[in-house]
C-alpha cells in the first residue's frame, strides 16, 4: 500500500557525516597520490603514466555512468530515480576533479603513452601516416579539452536546475531538463565513445574497433549504477534519507547493474566474435598479445569475474534485494571495471602481465579524490531533490 | 439431475478500498482459499491476500537451461557429427561462433517457459469460470470488486461464509455453483 508516504527526511546531509566521508576521501588521496608520485623515484615514467591513465580512466567513467543516469531519468520523464538522482548528479559531479588529475596527465604523458606521438615512427609507417589526420598531437589535446568541457558543461547544467528546484518547487525546470536530454545524450554518446577510441583505445594505433568506445560505456553504466547503490546504502545505514530511499530503488539500482553487466557482455563478446571470425591478422594482434604471458589470466578473470559471477550471484530477486549481496557485488564490479579497463591498456606497457604497486597507489588517490570530490558536493545542497514535483510518485515507488 | 457442487460464496464490494479491507476481516476470520477481483491493480493487494511470491521465476530458469543446453547441443551435432564441413577454416564446433545461437535459444526458451508457466499457474485459458454465472459479476471489468471464498477452503460453510462476507462489507452476497 502507501498512497500516503511523505517526505519525513532531512534534505541535507548532516556535516559531520559529509566531514567524515571527506576526510577518508582526502586520507586516501595523500596516501596513493603520495605513493604515487614517491615512486617516480623507482618506477618508469611510463608505468606511472600507465597505471594514472587506467586508475582515472575509471573514476571518470563512473561519473559518466552517473550522468547518462541523470539524463536517463530525465529523458524518459521517471519517476522511481527521483529520490536517488541527487546522488547520480553528486557523483557526476566530481568530472571537474577528474578533469584536474587527468589533463595534465595525457598532455604531459602523451609522448609517453602514444606511440603515435612519435614522429620518426610516423615518418617509417604507412598506417600510422594515413590515420595522422586524425591522431596528432594538436588535434588529440583540442579534443581531450573538448570532451570534458562538453561532460562538465552538461554535468553541472543539471545538478544546477535540479538545485535550484529545491528553493522554488518549479515544475518549469523540470521542463528545461527534460527538453535538453535528448541533445545532451547524442553529445553524450559521441564524446564518450571517442574518449574511449583516444585515451585507451590509440595506446594501440595499428588497432581499431568499433565497439570499443561502446565497451568503454557499458563498463562506467555499471559501476555507475554500482556507486550510485554504494552511496545510497552507505547514507541510509547512517540515516539519512532512510525513509526516502526504500528496497525498491535498491532493487531497481541492482536490477540496472545486472543489466548493463549483461549489456557489457554483449558488446565485449561482439567485439571478440567477429574479429575471431574474420581472423585478420591486423585485427587478432590485440587479442593475441592478451592471451599470452600471463594476460590470458587476466582475462579470464574478466570473464568470470565482470559476467559470470555477478550474473548468477545476483540473477535471483532475492539477492538482487539482499543489501549485503547487492553491496558486496557493487564493490565487486567497480574493481572489475577497472581490470577490464587494466586489461584493455596495460598489455601495450608489459608484454607479459606485469602488476606493479603504482597500480596501486594510482588506484587509491585517484579514488579518495574522487570520493573528497563526491562528498564536498555532498555537503553542498540538499541530498535529494526534494522539491521534484515527482518525488510524491518515488517515494511510494512499489513495484510487485 | 444430481444436485451441483458449490463453488464458493462471493460478494461485491464498491471501491478498493472496501475491497482491502473485506480482505483483512475475511482472512482475519480465518479463511485462507480466497480471491479478491477488481477492474484493476491495486497496488499492496498481494500483500493483503498473503500471497507468496511467484514460481514463474524458476521455469523460467529451467526454460532457460534447457535453451542453452539444446543450443549446445544443435551446434555440436549438426556441425561436428552430423554434417561435418569445415568452412573458413574454423574448427568443426567452437565454443565462439556458438555463443549466438546458445544465446538466442537461451532467450527463446526462457520467454517459452515464463509464459507458458504464468499460463499453467493462473489455469488459463480458461473459457468458463464459475463466477460468470453471478450476475454482478459482470461489472467486474467496469467498475465492481468482489471477494470469493472457494468451497475447498478447510474452514468453509455455506451458511458461515455468507455471513463473513456480509459482515466484511459485502453486498449481492451469494453461493456459487461450479
Amino acid at each position: 500500500m502507501g498512497h500516503g508516504n511523505q517526505f519525513v527526511d532531512q534534505p541535507n546531509m548532516d556535516p559531520k557525516l559529509v566531514s567524515k566521508g571527506f576526510k577518508f576521501g582526502v586520507a586516501l588521496a595523500v596516501i596513493g597520490l603520495g605513493a604515487a608520485f614517491a615512486g617516480l623515484a623507482t618506477e618508469s615514467k611510463e608505468q606511472f603514466f600507465y597505471s594514472w591513465l587506467v586508475a582515472g580512466m575509471t573514476f571518470t567513467t563512473i561519473s559518466l555512468g552517473c550522468l547518462f543516469i541523470v539524463l536517463i531519468h530525465h529523458i524518459t520523464g521517471a519517476m522511481w530515480s527521483t529520490a536517488v538522482r541527487r546522488l547520480a548528479e553528486n557523483i557526476a559531479a566530481a568530472l571537474p576533479y577528474m578533469a584536474l588529475l587527468m589533463l595534465p596527465v595525457l598532455f604531459i604523458g602523451m609522448h609517453d603513452l602514444y606511440h603515435w606521438t612519435h614522429g620518426d615512427a610516423v615518418a617509417k609507417d604507412a598506417i600510422l601516416q594515413s590515420k595522422s589526420g586524425y591522431l596528432n598531437t594538436v588535434f588529440f589535446s583540442v579534443r581531450t579539452v573538448l570532451y570534458f568541457a562538453l561532460w562538465i558543461v552538461i554535468a553541472r547544467f543539471y545538478r544546477k536546475y535540479s538545485v535550484k528546484q529545491d528553493a522554488t518547487g518549479d515544475v518549469a525546470y523540470t521542463f528545461k531538463m527534460r527538453w535538453w536530454a535528448p541533445l545532451s545524450i547524442l553529445a553524450y554518446a559521441l564524446s564518450v565513445s571517442y574518449a574511449g577510441f583516444d585515451w585507451i583505445m590509440s595506446l594501440d594505433p595499428h588497432w581499431f574497433s568499433t565497439m570499443f568506445g561502446v565497451i568503454i560505456f557499458a563498463g562506467g553504466m555499471v559501476s555507475g549504477f554500482a556507486t550510485l547503490g554504494l552511496y545510497g546504502l552507505w547514507l541510509t545505514k547512517n540515516g539519512t534519507l532512510k525513509n526516502t530511499i526504500n528496497e525498491w530503488h535498491f532493487h531497481d539500482c541492482a536490477k540496472l547493474m545486472w543489466g548493463f553487466v549483461i549489456f557489457w557482455t554483449y558488446t565485449s563478446f561482439s567485439q571478440y566474435f567477429l574479429i575471431w571470425y574474420g581472423n585478420i591478422a591486423e585485427e587478432t594482434a590485440w587479442y593475441y598479445v592478451r592471451m599470452h604471458h600471463g594476460w590470458e589470466r587476466i582475462g579470464i578473470l574478466v570473464i568470470l569475474g565482470h559476467f559470470a559471477l555477478p550474473f548468477w550471484v545476483l540473477l535471483s530477486r532475492h539477492m538482487k534485494r539482499s543489501r549485503y549481496a547487492f553491496a558486496l557485488v557493487a564493490a565487486w564490479m567497480i574493481f572489475m571495471h577497472y581490470v577490464d579497463l587494466y586489461y584493455m591498456a596495460m598489455p601495450n606497457l608489459h608484454h607479459g602481465f606485469h602488476p606493479s604497486w603504482m597500480d596501486l597507489a594510482c588506484f587509491v588517490g585517484i579514488g579518495g579524490v574522487f570520493l573528497a570530490a563526491v562528498m564536498r558536493v555532498s555537503g553542498k545542497d540538499a541530498i535529494v531533490a526534494h522539491r521534484d514535483p515527482q518525488l510524491h510518485a518515488s517515494l511510494n515507488y512499489d513495484n510487485f | 439431475m444430481a444436485k451441483s457442487k458449490i463453488w464458493g460464496a462471493v460478494a461485491q464490494f464498491e471501491n478498493p478500498a472496501e475491497l482491502v479491507h473485506g480482505v483483512e476481516a475475511i482472512r482475519g476470520a480465518g479463511y485462507t482459499n480466497i480471491e479478491a477481483y477488481s477492474p484493476f491493480p491495486i497496488h499492496g493487494m498481494e500483500k493483503v491476500l498473503g500471497l507468496s511470491g511467484s514460481k514463474v521465476p524458476w521455469i523460467t530458469l529451467f526454460g532457460g537451461l534447457c535453451g542453452f543446453s539444446l543450443g549446445t547441443w544443435l551446434q555440436w551435432w549438426t556441425g561436428a557429427v552430423d554434417y561435418p564441413v569445415v568452412i573458413g577454416g574454423k574448427p568443426l564446433f567452437a565454443i565462439e561462433s556458438s555463443v549466438p545461437i546458445m544465446f538466442e535459444l537461451t532467450v527463446l526458451l526462457s520467454a517459452f517457459g515464463t509464459l507458458a508457466g504464468m499460463m499453467i499457474l493462473n489455469g488459463l485459458p480458461r473459457p468458463h469460470h464459475p463466477l460468470d454465472g453471478y450476475a454482478p459479476f459482470r461489472r467486474v471489468t467496469d467498475d465492481k470488486f468482489f471477494i470469493s471464498i472457494e468451497s475447498d477452503d478447510p474452514k468453509f460453510d455455506a451458511l458461515a461464509a455468507q455471513a463473513a462476507l456480509e459482515q466484511a462489507g459485502g453486498t449481492n452476497v451469494a453461493l456459487v455453483e461450479a
